[in-house]
């Protein structure tokens, strides 16, 4: 995994490499290089198969961490790429879809474009409903969306639930004089 | 609304245009009415208890609780003892089993399975999600009370509920439907409007008719 981080490292301003195991590895690369990288691993490198791509919303940093996990089947490893774009506060993040290289990826950026909010410009039918048929509000998996204030508001719920502390409620139950 | 739902301009195979509104075309427009029962007591007792003998669940699975009805199909749990089958469409269904959380996107799917099966039909709500959210209590996207949307005659509790709990379920199902008291059909028909306006305030995306017969 090393020797392969050095042969990309000349070629790619590539960040530090992180090994989680012997067969698996993080690099984080520049957006602008991030698809010459893929070309150079899917065509020379026999990373063949893109296994994921997902995203993290860093909201402090106002970035999104976009990891393409890719995979060579015939050396069995894999090697995460790791993309850091820009994430408005408002409005759609876009990157540059990958789907040309990989058709699989298409239906990632339609998740990614619906759950995120990161736009995907030319990928097929990516302005189309995914999973969420009539979303009203922001992408539900941006850390500033509250999932349980929009339930509270959007759907109607059953009075009498009711939530204890495991620890202090058993205490009350086994020893109710206190001791 | 989706294009195929719009009212457009169609070419017969004769080469005559003519125009289509799938709205008003291919759905029934009325709402359904309520049907009080039509024979003395006597007879609508043997109806009832025919009803009872012969429940039919649409095969439909809605959450996690769809994986519990496969043991009581095969020879471990056997259902088919007590009567009850499943069906593949809600036109030869008459039990629709609401089998654990229910996502907004599945409520459309379930309120049209629902609206399609015949009269007297029942519901049964299974597991805690479908009774007041269950694990899914702050999930964006899953409703929290069944019986806002689809008119319920029993609640199976659990997470998830043994296919013995299920079982007991169609005994008590039994039960309720033989003294008569299975009436979910007639409510919802009675209280349409206020069931119409609770599911079109969690599905923001209306593109069906009001009532799918």
């Amino acid at each position: 995994m090393r020797e392969l981080h050095q042969r990309l490292k000349s070629l790619f301003p590539l960040g530090e490499l992180t090994e989680q195991r012997p067969d698996l590895g993080f690099v984080t690369v520049p957006a602008e290089y991030l698809r010459p990288l893929l070309l150079q691993l899917s065509d020379r490198e026999g990373f063949t198969h893109l296994v994921l791509l997902t995203a993290v919303d860093w909201i402090e940093d106002g970035q999104f961490q976009l990891t393409y996990l890719l995979s060579n089947r015939g050396a069995a490893r894999d090697l995460g790429v790791r993309v850091m774009i820009p994430r408005p506060a408002n409005g759609l993040a876009t990157m540059d879809g990958i789907h040309d290289i990989w058709p699989t990826a298409a239906t990632y950026q339609r998740e990614l474009r619906e759950m995120f909010g990161i736009d995907f410009p030319g990928s097929p039918r990516v302005d189309e409903e995914f999973i969420l048929e009539g979303w009203i509000d922001k992408p539900p998996y941006r850390r500033d969306f509250d999932t349980k204030k929009f339930s509270e508001e959007n759907f109607n719920h059953r009075p009498g639930r009711e939530t204890r502390d495991p620890e202090q409620y058993m205490k009350q139950q086994l020893y109710p004089d206190g001791k | 609304m989706k294009p195929e739902l719009m009212k457009r301009m169609v070419k017969g195979p004769d080469g005559q245009e003519f125009e289509v509104e799938p709205l008003r075309d291919y759905y029934c427009e009325a709402a359904p009415t309520v049907m009080p029962a039509a024979y003395i007591k006597i007879v609508e007792d043997f109806f009832n208890w025919a009803r009872s003998e012969s429940i039919w669940i649409l095969g439909f699975g809605t959450g996690c609780g769809a994986i519990e009805m496969r043991p009581l199909m095969t020879p471990r749990f056997d259902a088919y003892r007590y009567g009850v089958q499943w069906r593949p469409t809600p036109r030869q269904s008459n039990l629709f089993i609401i089998s654990g959380y229910l996502s907004v996107k599945t409520l459309k799917r379930a309120i049209r399975s629902y609206e399609q099966m015949q009269s007297p039909k029942y519901v049964i709500g299974l597991g805690s999600c479908t009774i007041n959210g269950g694990m899914y209590w702050d999930s964006y996207n899953t409703i929290k009370r069944l019986d806002d949307y689809l008119p319920v005659d029993l609640y199976i509790a659990g997470c998830m509920p043994r296919p013995e709990a299920l079982l007991a379920g169609f005994m008590d199902m039994k039960k309720i439907i033989r003294a008569g008291n299975a009436e979910g059909a007639n409510k919802y028909a009675e209280n349409f409007d206020w069931y119409k306006a609770n599911q079109k305030q969690v599905i923001h995306d209306w593109d069906m008719p009001d009532y799918n017969w």
